[in-house]
């Protein structure tokens, strides 16, 4: 019963999107307010209902109701409670339900926290937002329906993926779907703003929290997915750039440039049409990654569902969203003259360098991760486009963003001088520079890439450092630092959270020690000034598995630091073995073991590496979504947002 | 319980990738037959290098590289060797020649053209700055009348 209420309460949602988007704009294309007003009710209505849609599957999974079909492909009684609710999202049909809610939820918050945009804007708004909205509830009912009953349900279910039942990968989907989606909004408001015929400071002002917003759930949820990979996997890579991977990281280098683009619109009232290009496109690439995983159109390793009919029903949302909103652009071009004037050398310039930095990055994976695609469609070449083309193609584009990013950011607006910019950086470059020439000097005979790294990582965070201090003044003082606007403290945080993953990145990949050797039951074995002694291996059993676990002593100078459990699990009712490593997480470095096979005279096959500054690349993530957090929390959101109808809409700053 | 064990039994327990006595005892071979595995698919995997991979025809091709490196062969001579037998889809860095180059140079031109078209944009921003300190006739004229009156 509940199960159909959902089912029925989903239906609604499509139906309610249908009105939120035709009468809304309409009323704001005819200029009648009542009309208009629909779209705050409909968008509160249309949450509700999809939320109690994706409260009735998740019940079916708490309760293991197998007689739902998609239960049965993805649940068991034996799962923890956990992955019984993860289950919910970690299939197809089901994670295309967490989309709706999330692009509902945007809807929803757009119009409880909308209150200060103008009523046409904010119909508009709504009414493109419900449009996604009735593009995607067409999709999951009729092809993708989670809510389907079997005629005679089985006593039980067939597991979830075991590689998906994880802590990590529980809740990486949540956060990447509030990111993905949550570009949603900002697409929305790029059209409404086009269809409005109005982009002006005050649109740039309304939608960078919105987009601050989508980047920093998307930095978690892609932090969370390579924090898995890098445990999971066995080998303790932390990107792949699987196509998967790729979806989720070209919407967020587009957002993070948007980021930046709409503060130059808020500020300086120039960048217009690109800012909105961006704003469409980023949520474009949102589409094309939802394709890409969707329609396992690139087979890979996170690509779970193969349907050619949902790929193909994805293609026509995208062509038609995007061929709209771009069409819609070119005939609005000449809404959008820039205002601002501004010298070569300012923050404008250094803003439109980092926008170029990451547009062209992303264009990079982009054709990186659909080249295959197109050898085989029109040559006839099946070929593999893998890291190495990457790690050669994308990097030196951030390489180039770490090197003058401090100096954008400490350079004035409109007109500024590289000299005095230098200048004030002069010590955070001589720190950098001292760290790099001691990375250097400490490591024998291995390659520049570390001190490059430890460079490029200092001179981030140092630069963020000096940005920070110049803010309080010629002088600069403690006590003026805790009064500067939280914006200020967001940006030098999230460069620096940019800096500290680019040490991570570094010191993992130029310092990594690997030891692969076999080991008899109580050997002791040195890696890299470790003592490292298999204690035992044994047979366990996990709720819904079968373990064999290691027992490793970590020993560092005679002295028992830890016992590490590296574990081979296999799970039955899903017929899937998966590792799990066992790692002694340090701030410097993590101590990572994996359990082999066993040898015929009874000794076992142990991988051991030793990772510096590993957790160092999360943490970055961490602290650049921290940053994100900070800086949508600063005073001019809060009180536009709590001034609701009192205040007039500021109609843009003056351009001089 | 019969069918468990015989689910077990046929399972593949994840092995280490590579494996210790795959290892060559020249420390210089190995590190170059390591190298060389981080470039070549796995075709049986979804994106891993047989370097990562615990696959069965992974192992075949960490061993089929070590002993084609035994045997003398230089590191492109390996390479050309597998490409040989298993098609270009091995490689995980696609050559640069042909159509690739098409691929290899997105980056580096979608740049240039991006830096030509921010210059342009910059240079224009400021030249608007430079005009628009000085009054347009129409401007001059309103000046005048209102200075006049």
């Amino acid at each position: 019963m509940i199960v159909e209420l959902g089912h029925f309460a989903l239906i609604l949602a499509f139906a309610v999107a249908i009105v939120q988007t035709v009468v809304p704009l309409i009323g704001a294309h005819k200029g009648w307010r009542s009309w208009m007003a629909v779209a705050e009710p409909a968008a509160t209505a249309q949450f509700i209902l999809v939320a109690g849609s994706f409260a009735a599957l998740t019940y079916a999974f708490v309760t293991s109701d197998f007689s739902l079909r998609l239960v049965v492909l993805n649940s068991h009684t034996a799962k923890p409670l956990l992955y019984k609710i993860s289950g919910v999202w970690g299939n197809h049909e089901g994670s295309m339900l967490l989309w709706v809610l999330i692009l509902a939820l945007f809807g929803a918050t757009a119009a409880w926290f909308g209150g200060n945009l103008p009523p046409s804007l904010r119909a508009r708004v709504l009414g493109v937002q419900a449009s996604v909205g009735v593009a995607f509830y067409a999709f999951v009912l009729f092809t993708s329906n989670p809510f389907q009953r079997l005629a005679q349900p089985p006593f039980d279910g067939q597991d979830l993926n075991p590689l998906l039942q994880d802590p990590g990968l529980a809740f990486h989907p949540p956060f990447l779907y509030l990111g993905y989606v949550g570009l949603s909004i900002c697409f929305s408001f790029a059209v409404a703003a086009l269809l409005e015929g109005r982009v002006d400071a005050a649109w740039g002002r309304w939608v960078r929290p919105w987009t601050l917003a989508a980047w920093l759930f998307l930095s978690i949820g892609i932090g969370l997915g390579s924090w898995w990979a890098y445990y999971e996997l066995g080998w303790g890579g932390f990107w792949f750039w699987d196509p998967v991977e790729n979806a989720s990281f070209m919407p967020w280098l587009i957002a993070a440039a948007l980021l930046h683009s709409a503060i130059v619109v808020e500020k300086r009232e120039v960048l217009k049409s690109w800012t909105i290009l961006l704003a469409i496109t980023a949520f474009g690439f949102s589409l094309i990654g939802t394709f890409i995983v969707r329609s396992g159109v690139i087979t890979s390793v996170h690509a779970f569902a193969n349907d050619p009919e949902r790929g193909m029903f994805i293609l026509f949302i995208l062509a038609f969203f995007m061929g709209g909103a771009l069409t819609l652009f070119t005939a609005r071009a000449s809404i959008m003259q820039a205002k601002g004037v501004f010298g070569v050398v300012s923050r404008e310039t250094m803003l439109v360098a980092n926008n170029i930095l990451l547009a062209v990055s992303c264009m990079v994976v982009f054709v990186g991760t659909l080249w295959p695609l197109f050898a085989e469609l029109f040559m006839d070449r099946k070929l593999s486009v893998g890291p190495p083309f990457f790690n050669t193609a994308f990097t030196p584009f951030m390489v180039i963003l770490a090197l003058i990013l401090p100096v954008g950011a400490i350079m004035p607006w409109k007109r500024g001088r590289l000299g005095r910019a230098l200048k004030q950086l002069r010590w955070a470059f001589a720190l950098a520079l001292a760290i790099a020439a001691l990375a250097w000097a400490m490591q024998t005979g291995r390659s520049a890439l570390g001190p490059i790294g430890i460079f490029l990582g200092t001179w981030l965070v140092a630069g963020a450092a000096v940005d920070l201090w110049s803010r309080t003044g010629r002088k600069g003082s403690f006590a003026r630092l805790w009064r500067l606007p939280r914006a200020d403290w967001g940006k030098s945080v999230a460069h620096s959270g940019f800096g500290i993953t680019i040490l991570g990145i570094a010191g993992l990949l130029a310092w990594e020690v690997e030891d692969v050797r076999v080991v008899a039951i109580g050997e002791t074995f040195d890696v890299a000034g470790y003592e490292l002694r298999l204690n035992d291996v044994q047979e366990l059993r996990g709720p819904n598995y079968f373990a064999t676990t290691g027992f490793v002593s970590l020993i560092k100078e005679g002295v028992a630091v830890t016992e590490l459990r590296p574990e081979k699990r296999v799970y039955p009712v899903a017929g899937m073995p998966t590792t799990e490593a066992g790692i002694d997480n340090g701030f410097l470095r993590d101590v990572y073991v994996v359990l082999g096979d066993r040898q015929l005279d009874g000794s076992w096959a142990v991988r051991t590496y030793i990772k510096p500054l590993a957790n160092w690349i999360w943490l970055g993530t961490i602290v650049m979504a921290l940053g994100g957090l900070l800086s949508l929390s600063d005073r001019r959101y809060r009180v536009a947002a709590g001034a609701a109808k009192a205040v007039k809409p500021t109609q843009g700053v003056p351009a001089e | 319980m019969k069918r468990l064990i015989l689910i077990l039994s046929l399972l593949v327990t994840p092995v280490l990738a590579v494996e210790p006595d795959e290892i060559l005892a020249d420390p210089k071979l190995e590190e170059r037959a390591r190298e060389l595995s981080k470039g070549l698919r796995c075709l049986v995997c979804r994106n891993e290098s047989i370097d990562e991979s615990n696959a069965d025809l992974a192992k075949d091709l960490r061993l089929l590289v070590r002993e084609r490196l035994v045997a003398g062969d230089t590191n492109d001579q390996v390479i050309d060797f597998v490409v040989d037998r298993y098609g270009e889809y091995v490689l995980l860095k696609p050559t640069t020649g042909g159509a690739n180059l098409v691929l290899w140079a997105t980056g580096p031109i979608v740049l240039l053209l991006a830096i030509g078209a921010g210059a342009m944009f910059v240079r224009s921003r400021r030249r608007s700055a430079q005009t628009s300190d000085d009054l347009t006739d129409e401007e001059q004229a309103r000046l005048k009348e209102i200075m006049g009156e």
